[in-house]
C-alpha cells in the first residue's frame, strides 16, 4: 500500500480504538478517576497532612505527578492489552492480518489509541488533583514529552503481552504481579532519597522511577534522577519494545499458524 | 494529498474490479507444490498444485480435516506455508504479500468480526484496512449491505444478527475491496435454504461480473449447481481436479429409490440391475447409466410389483465425492500396510 493508503488504514485503527474507549467509558475513563480521587483524599489529605513537606512541596503536591503518571501507565497498558487480545480472542484480528496493511501501521494505530486513553485519563486525574491542591507546570515541554514517552513505553509493553496471551488471565497477570509493584516502588509516593542502600540502587533499575521523575520534573521542577538519563531510558524502552512487537507481528506469533 | 484528490486518484487506479473483465492469460490462482506441516507434526498439505483460471467459479471440496482451510489460510496469509508458493493473478503471496492481499476477498468459515460493532462500521473499517478512503468505503458498505439485504440492520450491534445474517455480513465485508478473487470457505453452513439461495444469487452475480470465485462447501448440490471446475482434496493431496461436467459424466452408476405397493419375499432378478430391499414398500435399484429404465419396470411388473414413485438416492456429485474419497483412503491404507511390511 502507498503512503496515502497507509494513512487511511492508520486513521481507521485509531478511530476504531477511540470509538471503543468512548463506547465503554464507564470502564475506561471513570474507574481510574474514582481510584485516583480516593488516593488524593486518603494519601494526600488525610495522611499527607501529617507527613509534611517533601523537596519543598506539600505531600499532596509531591504525589500528584506520580499518581497522574501511574494512571497514564496503567491505562495505556490496559487499553492495548485488552483491545488487542480481545481482537485475537474474537478472531477479529484476522480482518487486519488478511489486509495489505503493513505491520507497523497496525502497531502504530493500536499504540496511538492506547496513548490517547492514557493522556485522557491523565488529564482527568490532573483536573481532579486541582480540587485538592494548586499546581503550576514548571516545564511544559518536558511534561508533555514525559507523558507521551511513558504512555508509549507501556502501550508497547501491553501489546507484547497481548501477543503472547492465550487467555484473558494472561493479560491480568503482568499488571498484577509486575506493573503494580513496579509503580508503587517507582517513587510515586516517596523520594528515593529516603531509601537506604541497597534499596536505592535497586530502585534505579525500575524504569517507572525514571518516568515518574521525568514527569515530576516537568510539573514541579524536582527529580530524583537526571532528566537526560530519564529520557534516554524511556527512548531505549520505546525502541526496544517496538522492535520486539514488530518482530512478533512479522513472525505472526500467536496469530498466524 | 488532500482527501478529494486522493479519492479521485484512488478511483482511477483501483476502479471496482466487479466490472466485466477482459480476457486475461494470467491465471487467477496458481498453487505450486504447497506444503504445510504444523508444529505438532500434522502434515496438512503434501505438496499440492492447482490452477484456477480468471472468471472461474471453482469448487474446492474435501472431507473435514482434508486441508481445505489450511490451503485457504495460506492463500490469505493467515497460515505460513512450510514450502511452495501461491500466486494470485501472478503476484506471489510469499514475496509480495501486501500486493497479493489487495486482490483477495475472504469469507472465512468462522465468524471473525467484533460482535459489538455495527455491520456498517465493520464494512467501513475493513475497507480502511485496505487503504480505501472513508467516503468510498461508506458508499460501498451501503451498496453491499443493501444487496445482501442487511441495510436495515446496518446500525444494530452485529451480535444481534441471526446466523445467516452474520454470514451475509462476512460476504459484504469481503466485497469492500472489490476483490478479483473471492474465496468463500463454507459460506452457507447452517443457513436456511431461502437465505442460501439468495447468497448463491449474489455470488453468481459477482462471478458473472468477472470476479473469480473459489468455494468450499459441504452442500454438494451447491457446488454442482454453481461451479464450473472442481478440485477434491483429501489427506492433503488433490485426488481429483477437472471440470464439473467431465467429473459428473464419469459417474457410470446410478442408484434409484423406488416406492412400491408391496415387495415379494424374493426379489426379482433383472439383468444388469442390482436390487436391494429397504423395507416391504421400498427397494433400491443400482444400475449402469447406459441401462434403460424400461427393463427395471418390466422386471418388477412381471412379479406384480407396482412402482408408485421413484427418486435418485443421492446427488450425483455426492456419489462421486464419496467414491473418490473412499478410493483415496483405500489406496492410502494399502500404501501404509506395504510400508509397514517393508
Amino acid at each position: 500500500m502507498n503512503a496515502a493508503g497507509n494513512l487511511v488504514a492508520l486513521h481507521t485503527i485509531v478511530r476504531r480504538e477511540i470509538v471503543r474507549i468512548m463506547r465503554i467509558w464507564t470502564q475506561t475513563l471513570i474507574p481510574p478517576a474514582i481510584t485516583m480521587t480516593l488516593y488524593f483524599v486518603i494519601f494526600g489529605k488525610l495522611i499527607g497532612s501529617r507527613i509534611g513537606e517533601m523537596h519543598g512541596f506539600t505531600y499532596m503536591q509531591y504525589i500528584v505527578p506520580g499518581l497522574v503518571m501511574m494512571s497514564i501507565i496503567t491505562n495505556s497498558y490496559g487499553n492495548i492489552s485488552s483491545s488487542f487480545f480481545g481482537a485475537k480472542f474474537s478472531r477479529a484480528v484476522e480482518e487486519m492480518l488478511v489486509s495489505p496493511m503493513p505491520n507497523w501501521v497496525m502497531l502504530l494505530g493500536y499504540v496511538i489509541g492506547a496513548v490517547t486513553r492514557g493522556l485522557v485519563v491523565g488529564a482527568l486525574v490532573l483536573l481532579i488533583a486541582l480540587f485538592f491542591t494548586d499546581l503550576h507546570v514548571a516545564h511544559p515541554v518536558i511534561t508533555f514529552l514525559s507523558v507521551l514517552l511513558g504512555a508509549t513505553v507501556f502501550s508497547l509493553a501491553g501489546f507484547v503481552n497481548a501477543v503472547f496471551a492465550k487467555k484473558f488471565d494472561d493479560i491480568a497477570l503482568v499488571p498484577t504481579f509486575v506493573l503494580t509493584p513496579l509503580t508503587y516502588l517507582g517513587g510515586v509516593f516517596y523520594s528515593v532519597d529516603l531509601l537506604g542502600q541497597p534499596w536505592r540502587s535497586i530502585s534505579m533499575v525500575n524504569p517507572i522511577l525514571y518516568m515518574v521523575n521525568a514527569f515530576r520534573y516537568g510539573v514541579l521542577g524536582v527529580s530524583d534522577v537526571q532528566i537526560g538519563v530519564a529520557f534516554a531510558v524511556m527512548l531505549v524502552f520505546v525502541i526496544g519494545l517496538a522492535a520486539v512487537a514488530l518482530h512478533l507481528l512479522k513472525r505472526g506469533v500467536g496469530m498466524r499458524s | 494529498m488532500n482527501g478529494a484528490v486522493w479519492e479521485a486518484t484512488y478511483n482511477r487506479r483501483l476502479a471496482p474490479s466487479v466490472q466485466p473483465m477482459s480476457p486475461s492469460s494470467t491465471p487467477a490462482l496458481v498453487v505450486d507444490n504447497l506444503r504445510k506441516t504444523y508444529s505438532n507434526g500434522v502434515e496438512a498439505l503434501k505438496g499440492i498444485s492447482l490452477t484456477v483460471q480468471p472468471g472461474d467459479f471453482f469448487a474446492l471440496l474435501g472431507p473435514n480435516g482434508a486441508g481445505k482451510s489450511t490451503l485457504i489460510g495460506i492463500l490469505s496469509s493467515l497460515v505460513n506455508a512450510t514450502s511452495g508458493d501461491a500466486q494470485i493473478f501472478g503476484v506471489s503471496v510469499n514475496k509480495q504479500r501486501g500486493k497479493a492481499m489487495q486482490l483477495i476477498g475472504l469469507v472465512p468459515q468462522e465468524i471473525n468480526f467484533n460482535q459489538f460493532e455495527k455491520p456498517f462500521d465493520i464494512c467501513v473499517n475493513e475497507a480502511g484496512f485496505y487503504g480505501i478512503p472513508r467516503k468510498i468505503a461508506a458508499e460501498r458498505a451501503e451498496k453491499y449491505l443493501k444487496e445482501l439485504r442487511l441495510w436495515d440492520k446496518a446500525q444494530h450491534q452485529a451480535r444481534m444478527l441471526s446466523g445467516g445474517m452474520k454470514r451475509r455480513l462476512m460476504i459484504a465485508r469481503a466485497m469492500m475491496n472489490e476483490p478479483k478473487l473471492l474465496i468463500l470457505d463454507e459460506p452457507t453452513a447452517g443457513v436456511d435454504i431461502e437465505i442460501r439461495r439468495s447468497m448463491w444469487q449474489f455470488v453468481s452475480g459477482i462471478n458473472a461480473a468477472g470476479t473469480t470465485v473459489i468455494l468450499t462447501t459441504h452442500y454438494l448440490e451447491e457446488a454442482e449447481t454453481l461451479c464450473r471446475n472442481i478440485a477434491i482434496i483429501d489427506h492433503g493431496t488433490i485426488v481429483e481436479n477437472t471440470s464439473m461436467k467431465r467429473l459428473l459424466s464419469s459417474l457410470d452408476v446410478e442408484t434409484f429409490v423406488l416406492d412400491v405397493n408391496h415387495l415379494p419375499a424374493e426379489l426379482p432378478s433383472i439383468h444388469g440391475i442390482s436390487l436391494r430391499r429397504v423395507d416391504d414398500h421400498t427397494v433400491e435399484a443400482e444400475m449402469s447409466r447406459s441401462h434403460d429404465l424400461n427393463s427395471l419396470f418390466a422386471g418388477l411388473s412381471e412379479r406384480g410389483v407396482t412402482v408408485t414413485s421413484m427418486r435418485n438416492k443421492t446427488n450425483r456429485l455426492e456419489e462421486l465425492f464419496v467414491r473418490l474419497v473412499e478410493h483415496g483412503r483405500q489406496d492410502q491404507g494399502r500404501k501404509d500396510t506395504s510400508e509397514k511390511a517393508a
